[in-house]
């Protein structure tokens, strides 16, 4: 049965699509603008008003004059080590706690469950954190970035529900052939549970790619500086002189300009190049804490 | 005669523990990392929140200092930045109460009237993309287009003849700009949870409805807004539960000291007086106080919505 749609439907089709579509351009231009003004020409830019909707003349002597600071380079570098090592110890420590968590018939399953899920309630807030780091040794270390935040416990909490939903028959089958616990999980549930893993792999690591407050906090040697406070000091607090060396002054403050711009698209290029891969497991990851949390 | 069955009941207690351990001995040894995490990275930083009622110093630890009551409490609601402190951190959240937390709804709506399925796609791959940018590339960006020679300001001075000067350090522009952003950030994938609610619609709804002569903004009034009710409702309880909870790391990255006065929420005061003032257990008594005070709040959004709706956390 066909219903004949009236015509104020379809007014509010049209409108809708074109509101969409509006969306679309409102969510992406703020990028676009980005990328067009970090490989415009500097002095150009400077005398421009208004929206871009291409870049003005082409210049990539912004991107060289990052790429020739060692403060971005440096800061790739501790980001890289604290995405890799951060998200190996999330996802090993998240997988032991929700293992823990979907095993039945143990004795103290029930208070240590409590004890975990108190913490989504309770916290000590940042000054009794801040001074529990520091007590603990961990200042001016890399491992600030990622011990504190070593298990996420939502992402635990949706790490256990994944692994409950793993029949019993497989389990069993598998004890019945001698696994221990660690094989078990290691060897069976883990890989059963790959698109959960996935979806965690990427909760986690987009969020240490993300961290600049912890940073902040904890460093105090610039060398250890990860991307996003480098960034913060170009971006937030208006300093490029360290990139603008060697320009001459009346083009300094044109330059330092296209620099903001270039280095917005170099912090951001590797997670927009990733997403269309990603973006199907960052909905399932939603969906699922959706059901389950 | 009791007393016997308490023993009894202990010794056996302590038997079955062992026995359970025993048994399981591999899985506890597994979970021991865990708890130490908790034990380390969250129970001892509670412990920590002891130094809100002392006069602590750093030298002395906890168990060193001396012990003052509530002191640190009663100066802070006493204190002439209360006020301005909790004025700013409730329009802030009110703002993006008000029009942050009906934007997805809406949006999720919208796009559930798009028939095109891979147009809608499309719509929601892009309309999430801005929740993966980094929180500093984000303000940088806003810093940038609001400056003096900013892309908004120029537009903004073109359209409405605004003056042309870096808008985040006109206070009356402060709101604005950060509740937009948010909204810019968060819409499409706060959307995400009342999209998968909308998908789960049963289509005969529609169908009967549509025999009933029900039409498109009726079905929506009287079929889907009913149908995710409860999801609307959950998250507005936990967004009402972080009320005095303002996205400190956001207002650090775009307040300036010329828009204090409006820009400068609980958090940030409580960052600024600690890691540059110093006052330990002033500042942990106020993160206390406003941790209090989101708990209650949950407690009794969840009370209300229990009442009005049956839909409750717990």
């Amino acid at each position: 049965m066909k219903i004949k749609r009236s015509a104020g439907e379809h007014i509010f089709e049209v409108f809708n699509i074109v509101f969409m579509a509006l969306i679309i351009l409102v969510m992406t231009y703020p990028l676009l603008y980005t990328i067009f003004a970090s490989m415009s020409d500097a002095n150009r830019l400077i005398a421009h008003n208004g929206l871009l909707i291409k870049p003005l003349g082409f210049s990539l002597e912004a991107y060289k004059m990052m790429s020739k600071n060692s403060n971005i380079i440096n800061g790739y570098m501790n980001t890289l080590f604290i995405v890799t090592a951060g998200t190996a110890v999330n996802i090993f420590l998240t997988s032991l706690g929700a293992y823990f968590m979907s095993t039945d018939g143990l004795m103290f399953k029930k208070p240590i469950n409590i004890m975990i899920i108190v913490t989504m309630y309770f916290s000590g807030g940042i000054i009794p954190m801040y001074f529990n780091v520091i007590s603990l040794g961990l200042e001016n270390s890399l491992w600030a970035m990622i011990f504190p935040t070593a298990i996420n416990t939502f992402n635990l909490i949706v790490m256990s529900s994944a692994f409950r939903s793993i029949p019993v028959s497989i389990k069993e089958s598998a004890y019945l052939d001698g696994a221990g616990e660690m094989c078990m999980l290691f060897k069976m549930i883990l890989p059963l549970s790959k698109a959960t893993i996935a979806v965690m792999i990427l909760y986690y690591g987009v969020d240490h790619w993300n961290e600049w407050f912890n940073a902040a906090l904890f460093l105090n040697d610039r060398r250890l500086y990860p991307l996003q406070l480098i960034l913060r000091e170009i971006l937030i607090q208006n300093d490029t002189s360290a990139m603008s060396q060697g320009v001459m002054m009346e083009d300094q403050f044109a330059i330092s300009e296209t620099i903001k711009y270039a280095v917005t698209v170099a912090a951001t290029l590797p997670i927009l190049c990733v997403y269309p891969f990603l973006q199907k497991y960052f909905e399932k990851g939603v969906m699922i804490g959706a059901v389950k949390g | 005669m009791k007393k016997d069955n308490a023993a009894i009941s202990k010794a056996s207690f302590r038997s079955r523990a062992k026995k359970d351990i025993r048994a399981h001995r591999t899985i506890y040894i597994m979970v021991i990392p865990v708890i130490l995490f908790y034990v380390l990275f969250c129970y001892k930083p509670m412990y920590g929140l002891l130094m809100a009622f002392q006069n602590y110093s750093p030298s002395e630890g906890i168990s060193g200092s001396e012990w003052v009551g509530m002191t640190h409490f009663i100066d802070f609601v006493k204190s002439s930045d209360f006020p301005r402190l909790i004025r700013n951190t409730l329009a802030v959240s009110i703002c993006s109460l008000v029009f942050g937390f009906p934007a997805p709804i809406i949006f999720a709506l919208l796009l559930n009237e798009v028939r095109q399925t891979k147009y809608k796609r499309v719509i929601m791959s892009f309309s999430y993309l801005p929740h993966f940018i980094s929180l500093v590339v984000i303000c940088g960006m806003i810093k940038t287009f609001v400056s003096r020679t900013g892309v908004i300001t120029v537009v903004l001075s073109g359209l409405f003849g605004i003056p042309q000067e870096d808008l985040l350090s006109n206070p009356g522009f402060y709101l604005p700009i950060y509740t937009l952003s948010s909204i810019w950030q968060g819409m499409g994938w706060d959307a995400i949870i009342y999209i998968a609610a909308l998908s789960g619609v049963d289509a005969a709804l529609y169908e009967a409805a549509t025999i009933d002569g029900a039409k498109k903004f009726q079905q929506m009034l009287h079929v889907t807004i009913p149908a995710i009710l409860p999801t609307i409702i959950i998250m507005l309880i936990l967004k009402i539960g972080q009320l005095l909870n303002v996205g400190y790391e956001k207002t650090l990255l775009l307040y300036n000291p010329v828009i204090y006065n409006r820009a400068d929420i609980i958090s940030t005061y409580v960052y600024r007086m600690a890691f540059e003032g110093q006052q330990w257990s002033y500042t942990t008594a106020i993160g206390l106080f406003n941790a209090v005070i989101n708990f209650m709040l949950v407690v009794f959004a969840n009370k209300i919505s229990g009442a009005l709706t049956e839909t409750s956390l717990w």
